[in-house]
């Protein structure tokens, strides 16, 4: 199911294109972990991919992967569906689950820390390895089972994000807690980065590779442990540099190497993803 | 329709009937109220550099275009640009509007921009006028 649903949607993007125009995808900014307080426009619909490839020494390789479609529903209320699928050398491509999530906007100004509150529903099995986030006890152990395990996994997450923008940096922080409804104990993480154009200013000629399309930046994730065992310890941490190339009336590319920092961590994980927003989807479809 | 269902549909209307009258509060014009007046005076550092409005025309094209119009004359849904009380604005005032949003109204903060290209954004609106 997973690849030939996930070759649909790519035939049907690349279908839709050229009849579209396309405009710079916010979503994650230019991370893909941490979130900042930037909201998609209302009535923009974006698609984007998500992958994740690691090389644990110990198991196979695997290449994970989640297809977003995000929506802005408000100013302040955007709602985001994922669709989460893996392959896994010597063993298969499975689908493993969807997420729902819908992040709000409480202030409707600009402030030096811009809150932000995100809900997420989580229907994965233990077989997933998108990679979205890092909490609780995550680590590599995670990623070494087989396959064939239907363990399901539905969850509740929940994120504060606090995010500031200042003479062309981003900074964002967020603070993740998550909990299996099954009964399991709370599970804590958190996700820091910064990011900026490599030009503030926009160059007056239409150009595709100007540096004001290049975001450089890096990211800090990894597990705060869970309610009975907070901190730091027996769980995994990432440094990661983002490169984020914007096109214009195109695509976003973007690309982000990260190193583990400890033991429990991936030695290494390479992050690929690609974006494209469709404006004004409703109207478009209505014929306005 | 089942009694116990009949208060979750009751809160719901009076949640999305709540949300209606909020809004419906915010007509055209009320942001330039809410700018601050240290912002009001600043001056674009892009002012009168024709290459800051071809950058800013660049910019309302990737950026506004398809709700204000390639030429900001509007659209069915949002507002024409070429308006008095566009004109009227200080630059510091579009500024802030650019980078704070109306969210109320159903325009986005620009914040992700950079201020550069705000301002710049800020130097084309001034040459339609």
């Amino acid at each position: 199911m997973p690849s030939s649903g996930l070759k649909a949607i790519a035939v049907l993007l690349l279908l839709a294109s050229p009849l579209l125009v396309s405009r710079r995808a916010c979503a994650q900014g230019n991370y893909f972990v941490t979130y900042t307080h930037h909201m998609e426009e209302p009535g923009n619909l974006e698609f984007a991919t998500k992958s994740v490839s690691g090389f644990p020494g110990a198991g196979n390789a695997f290449w994970g992967n989640a297809v977003e479609m995000e929506y802005g529903v408000k100013t302040w209320w955007t709602s985001e569906l994922y669709l989460d699928s893996q392959t896994t050398a010597n063993e298969s491509s499975v689908f493993t689950g969807f997420r729902l999530e819908n992040r709000f906007r409480p202030l409707l100004q600009e402030h030096w820390i811009n809150p932000v509150l995100y809900a997420e529903f989580e229907d994965i099995n233990s077989a997933d390895k998108a990679l979205l986030e890092v909490v609780g006890h995550d680590g590599i152990a995670d990623f070494l089972g087989r396959n064939d395990r239907s363990e399901k996994q539905r969850e509740v997450e929940l994120k504060l994000i606090l995010s500031s923008n200042f003479k062309g940096w981003n900074l964002a922080e967020n603070f993740t807690s998550e909990k299996n409804i099954a009964g399991e104990p709370w599970e804590f993480g958190y996700a820091v980065a910064m990011s900026r154009p490599l030009s503030l200013a926009a160059s007056p000629k239409a150009c595709r590779f100007c540096r004001e399309n290049f975001t450089a930046g890096a990211e800090l994730y990894g597990g705060l442990g869970d309610r009975y065992s907070f901190g730091l310890h027996d769980t995994s941490h990432y440094l990661a540099p983002t490169l984020a190339f914007h096109m214009p009336s195109g695509p976003t590319f973007s690309i982000s190497p990260a190193t583990g920092l400890n033991s429990n961590s991936h030695g290494f994980l390479l992050r690929f993803g690609v974006a494209y927003e469709i404006n004004q989807v409703v109207s478009r479809l209505r014929g306005k | 329709m089942s009694v116990k269902r009949f208060p979750l549909l009751l809160m719901s209307f009076v949640l999305v009937l709540g949300s209606r009258l909020l809004f419906a509060g915010a007509g055209d014009g009320v942001w330039v109220t809410r700018v601050p007046d240290k912002q009001r005076t600043r001056e674009n550092p892009f002012a009168g550099q024709p290459e800051a409005v071809a950058a800013g025309a660049k910019l309302f094209r990737q950026n506004c275009s398809t709700c204000h119009g390639s030429e900001a004359l509007g659209t069915k849904k949002y507002p024409n640009l070429h308006t008095e009380q566009v004109r009227a604005a200080t630059d510091g005032e579009l500024e802030w509007l650019l980078k704070n949003g109306s969210m109320k109204n159903g325009m986005p903060s620009w914040s992700r921009l950079p201020e550069q290209q705000r301002w710049q954004i800020v130097a084309f609106l001034r040459s339609l006028q």
